[in-house]
């Protein structure tokens, strides 16, 4: 089955055209890494399909429902899960409280008045769970403000995978973290289950080849090359991008 | 669980027991304060909860003080329909200035809701045929509910009813699924849509929901007064709540509580000494802003934290 279609996507920014035309598709449980320098329309195509963004022509469909013009949270419930180049959490709440609303998100679980969170034992025991799985358990309680950058961007990831998403995006999950933390993120993203399928835009070639098997590249608001590891590397005109000309 | 217990416990037997203490007069003040502890919570669920700052919650408060003392007074209603005609009056006033206001966010969302309770009180300043204009409306009785309320210990209980089961239903929505969600999107609004959470109707909901509780304290402080006129729906009015919410605490349900009790007795011990308590309760404004800005509430966290540590 196929998870995600884009089919022609441009948008324009009054006279600028950040997308001119972009296609492309990701088979369910396909993993595909977004590669491209700075202005290349990366986050932009990111957004359209998130839904933060609507695109100006062409058309996005999620496991074969059209979404083009849907607002970000009906494709939130559809399936999709995404994270933040800029972190973007809750920063006043403890993390398990930020998980929390994530699960809540995903379950649905939405105008619900009558039971307290804290007697609802399932979701509290889902949350721990998912803080355990993820070496985040001792900051559990503490208030995410709190925390270094490096354990707020995992947070970032470990709130975008815990609806349990057909299909995650991540927007630079390693941006700004020093060596060490963003192996850590690289292990995570390796760690997830094989069925969720994984769209990830990165800067870094070789943090891109760790994750995926597959590698698009853009520049200019255009598609300009994909294929696996090899076929990147030895691309001309992608070599010229990021050694030559930038 | 018994640690939530024990000080809704104390609560009950104080209140319970306030009107064999003190005298007449002081139960008349802490019906007000209780009243005004309703609407500054209420006021609260906006503010300190969904982040949505409003500076037009007093058109809820005259809207359901309004419904109550027309219906009693030129349409001869019984209180069993006037009181409940009250809240649902504001509810839908919640309704419609929800759908109007919630386009705009952060000052320009204070705006909006401050220029729609201007033309709700235009309205009963101007309409004087209904509303009695600038008079008021004079001679509203107190209700009868199984016994007659006129007496001030009668219907001090009424209050201490009404407020405390309406303060456990504000502590329930809080405590929610649907309360955490509220500050979920109080703290950022982008990433609750992420989440897949539908934002407008959330905010929606709130403000409707604290609209009501607005409107059944205004109903019940037209029958503490046994009055009503435009002051119930004026600016200064919203400011007043603002400010019992700033003091008492933001995002907390007792601090607003607080904070309504503490400024309704300095106004009734101050305006006993001078004429200037607006003066007074803005300079409490700019100290409270300057020195503790997260409230009385804030300043107890803190100096539990101070003292936890060695």
């Amino acid at each position: 089955m196929t998870a995600l279609v884009i089919e022609d996507v441009a948008k324009n920014f009054g006279g600028v055209s950040a997308l001119r035309g972009v296609s492309l598709s990701l088979e369910a449980g396909e993993r595909l890494v977004m590669l491209g320098p700075n202005g290349a329309g990366k986050t932009t195509l990111f957004h359209t399909i998130a839904g933060t963004i609507i695109a100006t022509s062409g058309k996005i469909s999620l496991f074969g429902d059209d979404i083009t013009n849907m607002p970000p949270d009906a494709r939130a419930r559809r399936g999709l899960a995404r994270t933040f180049q800029i972190t973007n959490l809750f920063p006043s709440l403890t993390v398990l409280q930020n998980i929390l609303l994530a699960i809540c998100g995903a379950r649905e679980i939405t105008f619900q008045f009558l039971r307290s969170m804290e007697s609802r034992r399932d979701l509290q025991a889902r949350a721990r769970e998912l803080l355990e799985q993820w070496g985040l358990a001792a900051s559990a309680d503490q208030t995410v403000r709190n925390l270094s950058y490096g354990e707020q961007r995992q947070i970032e990831v470990v709130m975008a995978l815990s609806g349990e998403p057909r299909l995650l995006l991540l927007d630079e999950p390693t941006a700004g973290l020093s060596p060490a933390e963003t192996l850590r993120v690289v292990e995570m993203v390796r760690k997830l289950p094989r069925n969720m399928t994984i769209l990830m835009i990165e800067h870094d070639m070789d943090v891109a080849f760790e994750v995926a098997e597959r590698v698009a590249v853009m520049h200019q608001g255009r598609l300009i090359a994909e294929g696996d590891e090899a076929a990147i590397r030895a691309n001309k005109q992608v070599s010229d991008i990021y050694l030559g000309l930038e | 669980m018994r640690r939530l217990l024990l000080p809704w416990a104390l609560a009950a037997i104080v209140f319970v027991a306030l009107p064999y203490i003190v005298p007449d007069y002081y139960v008349g003040l802490v019906t007000k304060m209780l009243i005004f502890a309703l609407f500054a919570m209420s006021l609260d669920l906006m503010i300190g909860y969904v982040g949505l700052a409003s500076l037009g919650h007093a058109a809820f408060f005259g809207l359901g003080g309004y419904t109550v003392g027309l219906l009693g007074l030129k349409a001869h209603v019984s209180e069993w329909i006037a009181l409940p005609a009250g809240v649902l009056v504001a509810t839908l006033g919640g309704v419609l200035f929800a759908f109007l206001a919630l386009r705009a966010r952060g000052s320009y969302f204070l705006m909006i809701t401050l220029a729609l309770a201007q033309v709700v009180w235009g309205i009963a300043f101007g309409w004087r045929t209904l509303t009695g204009g600038d008079d008021g409306l004079p001679g509203i009785k107190r209700p009868t509910f199984f016994i007659s309320l006129a007496d001030q210990t009668a219907f001090y209980y009424f209050v201490v009813l009404l407020v405390g089961l309406s303060a456990i239903a504000l502590t329930m929505i809080v405590r929610s699924p649907f309360g955490l969600a509220l500050l979920g999107i109080r703290e950022s609004e982008t990433r609750m849509r992420a989440l897949g959470f539908n934002v407008w109707r959330h905010q929606f909901v709130a403000f409707v929901f604290a609209a009501a509780f607005a409107g059944l304290a205004g109903a019940l402080f037209v029958y503490q007064n046994k009055f009503v006129n435009p002051a119930f729906l004026h600016v200064v009015m919203s400011a007043e709540a603002l400010i019992m919410v700033i003091l008492g605490g933001v995002g907390t349900l007792l601090g607003p509580a607080i904070g309504a009790g503490l400024i309704i007795f300095l106004e009734d011990f101050i305006s006993s000494q001078t004429q200037r308590w607006l003066l007074i309760l803005g300079i409490i404004y700019v100290v409270t802003t300057l020195f503790a800005p997260r409230g009385l509430i804030g300043l107890y966290r803190d100096f539990v934290a101070r003292r936890s540590k060695p």
